[in-house]
């Protein structure tokens, strides 16, 4: 962790500044938390099309002729079913099953893959696959510093990116090359909202005019509090909330990332925890009338406590407040009755199918 | 959002709250810089009417997306109404801090505490240190 006379600005941080952004500190960066409102920053990704400034997170390029099965050992997927050009999401398990990170892994040639690691994590993640790099044929190399990174996301961002850039995007889960402000780019068909949408992975130099012209495009800047906000509601996990080197992808419902059958580090845990069940679950609730629940809260079943709030909010696209937590498995079914305690005060509370948000078909 | 207003009828309290004080009774809220540092506001939970509210304690929550925050009492009294209109509109707090974006009218149990208020020239100078 940096101190706040560290803090470090992506490529955008003037952009940010002069569009009147509220600026936090953020994994050791200065970030932009919201321009005009959460709200309308979260609406915007819902129904048209906002951009996130993600150049905070890390970048890892894997390569050589070791790369697959090194990959294969330090993922928690089958990282051999990802073609050239394509993207799968993974956990990054530690020796007891423990999460050191998730990201997705990208892979760019037959022996090459770039990971987005998450900023809190990348320095810690680094040294762990180096490390492990040891016993494999494979260079693993910090390109963070290569890449600014822009998420548009929303059910408009692939129109307005193709039109505005003039790029042909990949389909969702694939990555392709791709030439931006005239110097080679990533495009890659992920994001953190739950909408359509995708990444750009661009020269840091070229950044401030491609974010100009997507604003040029009316596609709304976004930050850190709709990026949450958005992916809460869709239920996905956010590292140091819901994943923790502590607990392991089966009890955060991230088993369907998980491949055993590959022995990677850490499979021998998640198989027996796939098997045995685990003591606690991460479930979505929603709280039935007044009150936002807060990371930290206590879940409470009449006079015990049965669980931790990890993430919690009032979810702009319900009105409500709604949020994951950690909860004895027992009492982990969708509709059960709780109450989370919310500095004091007891909110009914019921648990509910994820993702809490789906959009209307 | 509005830009910053700081009525001149208003005493402030340093923890950004307002009173507009008539007679012993007294309307209080949250100031625009307040508003404007928490954000959206969408939950208000109020206090009950009835209750006694402490100079410098907490009467009270507002809640942005993001964050909650404790309102402080910018003086003593007995709560004779709040502002029942928040609990569908809360945004009131932001579009209108001083005005329909009031929190709670209380009855003053110690009047004097007033004089301990800024009035608004000294609550914008350290707005400005």
């Amino acid at each position: 962790m940096t101190t706040d006379a560290a803090l470090r600005h992506t490529p955008l941080y003037e952009q940010h500044v002069e569009l009147g952004a509220k600026i936090v500190p953020f994994a050791g960066w200065e970030m932009p938390v919201t321009y005009e409102g959460i709200r309308e920053e979260h609406s915007a990704v819902r129904r048209h099309a906002g951009m996130f400034d993600v150049s905070h997170m890390g970048q890892v390029e894997v390569e050589g002729p070791g790369a697959l099965a090194f990959l294969q050992r330090v993922l928690s997927n089958d990282v051999a079913k990802v073609a050239v050009g394509g993207a799968q999401y993974s956990c990054l398990c530690n020796e007891e099953g423990g999460v050191i990170d998730d990201l997705f892994a990208y892979r760019l040639g037959g022996d090459r893959f770039l990971i987005v690691t998450n900023a809190a994590n990348h320095e810690t993640d680094l040294a762990w696959l180096g490390r492990q790099s040891r016993a494999f044929d494979v260079l693993v190399r910090d390109v963070a510093d290569r890449y600014a990174m822009l998420a548009v996301q929303g059910p408009h961002a692939r129109g307005v990116v193709a039109r505005a850039l003039g790029i042909e995007l990949p389909p969702r889960f694939h990555v392709s090359h791709v030439q931006i402000g005239r110097r080679p780019a990533l495009a890659c068909g992920t994001g953190y909202t739950g909408e359509d949408g995708v990444e750009l992975l661009l020269d840091p130099e070229v950044s401030t005019p491609i974010w100009a012209e997507l604003l040029d495009a009316g596609v709304v800047p976004c930050g850190l509090g709709a990026r949450d906000t958005l992916r809460l509601e869709v239920c996905y996990p956010l590292h140091g909330n819901e994943l923790t080197p502590e607990r392991n992808p089966i009890e955060a419902g991230l088993g369907w990332c998980c491949k055993e059958e590959t022995h990677f580090i850490g499979a021998r845990t998640v198989a027996e925890a796939r098997a045995d069940g685990t003591a606690e679950k991460l479930v979505a609730f929603k709280i039935e009338g007044q009150g936002i629940p807060r990371e930290g809260n206590s879940v409470m079943k009449g006079d015990e406590q049965v669980g931790e709030v990890t993430s919690g909010t009032f979810s702009p696209s319900l009105e409500i407040g709604a949020g994951m937590a950690y909860v004895r498995s027992e009492l982990a079914e969708v509709g059960t009755e709780l109450e989370i305690d919310v500095r004091g005060k007891r909110r009914p509370a019921r648990i509910a199918s994820k993702p809490l948000y789906a959009k209307r078909s | 959002m509005s830009d910053a207003t700081y009525p001149e009828d208003l005493r402030y309290h340093e923890e950004h709250d307002w009173a507009r004080i008539e007679g012993d009774q007294a309307t209080l809220g949250i100031t625009w810089y307040a508003q404007d540092s928490l954000g959206e506001v969408v939950f208000f939970d109020p206090p009950e009417v009835g209750a006694t509210i402490q100079k410098d304690s907490s009467y009270a929550e507002v809640e942005s997306v993001k964050a909650v925050s404790d309102v402080i009492a910018p003086l003593s009294g007995e709560i004779l109404e709040v502002n029942d209109a928040l609990q569908d509109s809360p945004e009131k707090v932001n579009e209108d801090p001083y005005g329909d974006g009031w929190l709670v009218k209380v009855r003053l149990t110690s009047p004097e505490e007033a004089e301990t208020l800024l009035g608004v020239q000294e609550y914008r100078k350290m707005l400005d240190r």
